[in-house]
This record gives C-alpha cells, sequence and structure tokens, in this order.
C-alpha cells in the first residue's frame, strides 16, 4: 500500500510517501501563490524519488494552513491531528509537542495515547514565529544557520524591548551600532522568541516527554534557548522536523486506507 | 548607472516660523521638544505665541534628535539655548533632552496641543505615533482623564505605514489619495501583523490586484485596529487626530467611516500641523511653568 501525506505551509509544501510504512520519499517546494499547483508539482517529485507514478498513490490526506486547496486529496486533517499522529509515532512516551514553522507555531498536549488533550496556536504574529528569527538574522547579515551557531557562543542575557518582528528589527540595528557583539544580539533574539513560544507552550500545558519539530527546530540557537526557557531536562528534535506534519498526515493516510481496504 | 534606491517610506521634514516677529522682543522664550521613536519635534514659543516649529526624523540618540529638533526651529534666527527661559522634554525620549528643566508624558502634552489646536471643546484625541497609537480623552482644559495605548505591534503605527509604502514603492504621502482612486472598496486585508500584511499585499498585487486596491485594502485594515482600540475607551466629540498618521486621509477617513465620528479638520490656512501637537503641548507646559517659576520667585522677593 502506498499513501502519501501533504502539508501545505505558508511559505513551503512538504510531501512524505510512504510504502508499507516506510518513508520511501520526502519533497519539500515552496507553496508560492498557486498552492494546488505547488502541491502537484511536490507530489509528481515524491513519486518519481519513490520510483512510481501518481496514480500508483492510494490515498492522500493534506494538512497545513493551505489544505483546503488541495482537491485531489481524499481526506483533510489539521496541523494539530496531523503533529500529534506523526509525533506519537516517532516519540511514543511524547506528551507535549511543539511546532515552529516561517509563519505560525503550535503546541500540542497528548495523552499516552496520543490523543490531543489540549493545543494552543500563533498564526497572528510573526514576533512567535520563524519569521521573527529571519528578521533579525537579515538585519544583522548572517545566514540563519550561523545565527543560530553564533548564539550558543554567548553567555550574556540581553533583553529585547520590542515585542513586534518590526521594531526588534530597529533594536537590533541600534544593537549593532552600540558595539553588542553578534553572538550575544543573536542570543537576544533566540532568548526573546523563546520566552513568546514558551507562553504559547503553557497555554496548552508542559508535560514531558517534549518534542519540537518544523522548519525552525533545525535552529540550533532557538532551540537551546527554548529548552532552557521552558525549564525541561530534555527538548528533543523530531528526526526531519520540518516533516513532521506531512510525515503525520502520511500516517493518517495509511490507517484511513487500511480501514477502507 | 548607479541607481538610487528610492526611500519611499520618507516624509517631507518640515518647518515653520512666523512671520515678522522678533524673539528679541518677547519676555520669554519656551520650548518643548518632542523626541518620538521615529520623529522628533521642537516648538518655540515667545511670550506663549507659536513662533517656530520643525519637525524631523528620530536618529540613532535621543540627545542628538532633540538638538538637530531644536536647532532646525533655530535655523536662520540668532537664538540660542542660552535665550530660551524654559524647556520641557516629552516623547518616548523624552528623560534624554539634555537642556529639558522637566519632562512631561506625551500623553499629557498631545492633550495640551490638541486643546490649544482645536480649542476646549476636544474631548477625544487618537494619537497615531511612529511606533504606538494612543487614545486619550480629556476634560476641556485639554487634562488627561483617560487613555489606552498600544506599543507593541506595529500594526495601525507610523512604521507599519513606512513598511507598505516600502513594499509596493508608494510614496508614503501619496498614500491617503491612491486609496481612494478605486472602483469599489475591497475587503481589508486579513492579516494584522506587519509581517504577514506584506506579505499578503505582495500575493493580492501577484493575484492582479491594482496598487491602488492593496493600498485601500491595507488603509482599510489599519483603521479597523485602530477604531477597535477607540471602542475600548469610547469616543466623544470633538474628536482630533494627531501625530503623522492624521495626514493619511486613506485612513482618517476609513476611521470616522467606522467610528461613525468626525475628526475636526485644522482650517486650510493654518500655520500649524498634527504632527506638532506633542512638542506644542510640550511648548504650552514649559510657558505655564516657567510663570508659576517667576511668580514664585517675584513672591520670595516680595517676602524677602
Amino acid at each position: 500500500m502506498i499513501v502519501a501525506g501533504i502539508d501545505v505551509g505558508s511559505k513551503n509544501t512538504h510531501v512524505v510517501v510512504l510504502k508499507h510504512g516506510e518513508v520511501v520519499a520526502r519533497v519539500a517546494v515552496p507553496s508560492g501563490f498557486e498552492q494546488e499547483e505547488a502541491a502537484r508539482g511536490g507530489v509528481a517529485a515524491a513519486a518519481a524519488a519513490a520510483g512510481i507514478t501518481v496514480s500508483d498513490i492510494d490515498y492522500m490526506v493534506a494538512t497545513g494552513v493551505g489544505r483546503k486547496a488541495i482537491p485531489f486529496a481524499q481526506h483533510l486533517v489539521t496541523e494539530v491531528a496531523a503533529d500529534a499522529r506523526g509525533a506519537h509515532a516517532l516519540v511514543p512516551e511524547v506528551r507535549t509537542i511543539i511546532d515552529v514553522g516561517a509563519d505560525e507555531a503550535l503546541a500540542i498536549r497528548v495523552d499516552a495515547a496520543g490523543k490531543v488533550v489540549d493545543f494552543a496556536a500563533n498564526e497572528k504574529c510573526a514576533a512567535g514565529a520563524g519569521a521573527f528569527v529571519e528578521a533579525m538574522s537579515r538585519a544583522l547579515e548572517v545566514s540563519l544557520t550561523r545565527f543560530g551557531e553564533i548564539s550558543l557562543e554567548s553567555t550574556k542575557s540581553i533583553p529585547m524591548n520590542a515585542q513586534c518582528t518590526v521594531f526588534a528589527e530597529s533594536e537590533v540595528v541600534s544593537l549593532i551600532h552600540s558595539n553588542t557583539s553578534e553572538k550575544d544580539i543573536a542570543k537576544a533574539v533566540h532568548d526573546a522568541m523563546a520566552g513568546r513560544v514558551s507562553a504559547m507552550v503553557r497555554r496548552a500545558g508542559l508535560e514531558e516527554v517534549v518534542v519540537i519539530g518544523g522548519g525552525v527546530a533545525y535552529n540550533v540557537g532557538f532551540v537551546k534557548a527554548l529548552k532552557d526557557t521552558l525549564g525541561v531536562r530534555e527538548l528533543r528534535v523530531v528526526p526531519d522536523p520540518e516533516y513532521l506534519g506531512s510525515y503525520g498526515a502520511a500516517l493518517i493516510a495509511a490507517d484511513r486506507a487500511a480501514e477502507r481496504a | 548607472m548607479i541607481e538610487e534606491k528610492r526611500e519611499f517610506w520618507r516624509w517631507t521634514e518640515k518647518i515653520w516660523r512666523a512671520d515678522g516677529v522678533d524673539w528679541k522682543d518677547a519676555a520669554s522664550v519656551t520650548v518643548g521638544i518632542d523626541v518620538g521613536s521615529v520623529s522628533s519635534q521642537a516648538v518655540v514659543l515667545t511670550d506663549g505665541r507659536l513662533f517656530a516649529f520643525y519637525s524631523t526624523r528620530t536618529g540613532s540618540n535621543s540627545p542628538d534628535s532633540a538638538k538637530k529638533a531644536l536647532g532646525g526651529a533655530m535655523e536662520g534666527t540668532d537664538m540660542t539655548i542660552d535665550d530660551v527661559h524654559y524647556v520641557v522634554g516629552t516623547g518616548y525620549g523624552r528623560v534624554n533632552v539634555p537642556f529639558a528643566n522637566r519632562a512631561i508624558t506625551e500623553i499629557a502634552c498631545h492633550a495640551r496641543g490638541a486643546n490649544f489646536m482645536v480649542g476646549p471643546s476636544v474631548r477625544t484625541i487618537l494619537d497615531m505615533g511612529g511606533q504606538d497609537c494612543k487614545v486619550i480623552r480629556c476634560d476641556d482644559k485639554g487634562k488627561v482623564q483617560n487613555f489606552i495605548m498600544n506599543d507593541k505591534c506595529a500594526a495601525g503605527t507610523g512604521r507599519g505605514m513606512e513598511v507598505i509604502a516600502d513594499t509596493l514603492g508608494v510614496p508614503i504621502e501619496d498614500i491617503g489619495v491612491r486609496s481612494f482612486d478605486i472602483d469599489d472598496e475591497p475587503e481589508p486585508v486579513s492579516n494584522v501583523c506587519t509581517v504577514f500584511a506584506k506579505s499578503e499585499a505582495t500575493a493580492l498585487l501577484k493575484a492582479g490586484w491594482s496598487v491602488n486596491r492593496v493600498l485601500a485594502a491595507y488603509c482599510s485594515a489599519m483603521a479597523e485596529r485602530v477604531a477597535s482600540l477607540i471602542d475600548r475607551v469610547g469616543v466623544e466629540k470633538d474628536f482630533f487626530i494627531t501625530g503623522g498618521i492624521a495626514k493619511n486621509s486613506g485612513v482618517v477617513r476609513r476611521i470616522e467611516r467606522r467610528i461613525g465620528v468626525e475628526a475636526v479638520k485644522l482650517p486650510a490656512d493654518t500655520n500649524l500641523d498634527p504632527q506638532i501637537a506633542g512638542a506644542l503641548g510640550a511648548a504650552l507646559f514649559a510657558h505655564a511653568l516657567l510663570r508659576r517659576q517667576q511668580k514664585a520667585e517675584a513672591a520670595a522677593g516680595a517676602a524677602a
């Protein structure tokens, strides 16, 4: 049985193809303005990578903010359901799932069976999502990867006054002018964002084991800052974090295809 | 060929001076300086009457911005800081105005300035500043009764408008007029956040919307955001708008439509500018404080 999960994010669309429960292809494409077209392209590329054709796929489940633009999926699920399913499969003892993407962030609390107990989301404000760190690294003219790495070298805690991404850009520029080192600015930025994400996590309820997915989970500086802010023993980054939602959607597709069969 | 990058966000710096007034004839010179997060203004009064003002962009530090604003207002006169009897600083950088005798909050100063500009009938002031937005309720003396403020988020502030001017490549002072050059009023952009609204504006352009229509949708969203702040303290007439966005008809008219109250407009031949309300209020406080100080000194002199 071959199934696919499609996660249509505000920035990128991720596709995961499973064959008998195993991942056989994984593809990310920009969502662009024509989300359906982008998703079709993503599915075709994933099928090609798996050495199959699109018509070989038995069942498709779409998730993400743009899921309603995907008419060719047999079923749609929320990001909460997809993330919970994916994270529980990857880390069965998980209780809290954090997903930080480019434009939105989610915190989900699940029970021992992986069932969703509560969740909180931010999709209204860039300051609580990847867009914030991205804008600050741009202001500092440092690549996003390096921005995360150098932040680990800082031991200072500089509070940022601005919450808004637009205002924080000016604040970063004035920190540069006052000769604050890049690593200290990077840490200040990650600490500030970690504070906001952690407030969202606490709205959903914090319980260990905690995992993080989404593209921002690749940012080592942010993950460290969030772990410290949450005060947890461990904050596990799921494998291939940006595919968490699409992997969960693919697993749901497999469940549904099995039920139907 | 080197192409110069146009700065669409840049607004005109403004200078004004009273004709035919020799400041040396005045018994008192008082100054108000408003160092805001985006713009700084200085207002000079001679014997309590408007003599000069200057509005400029705030630089990287408050003391320099205060000096630049005052320097601009005094330029061409041979007045120096030593000729000034009393200075009140206001705005976000008010504690860093180097030559200030007193610092007073911008809330009090905007109310006082609006009371002077409009008269005692003004009861509600909307101050749309560079990085914040306030709704102030005051009495017939311009004394603050209540206020509410958003200073956390760029949506509904001058900075938010500057970002969109740059994104769409429209000079900021043209936005108001152009936002009405459309066939029918579109729905407001759905995102409140300036960062997300910027992406939405780009997406709307790619979807074939005209620049003017996107401007209308953006002004409308900003008006909605500000109106919901006004709703929280309520609006009582007369209603007056201060700050830079007071000059953006695209936002002002949509706010008026939404709250059902028209804002008082200054006469076309006015010397006043809604952007100087804070500095003007500060200068009026400086004048009152100077007189109080002089009276106290006179009383002390008489007693001795």
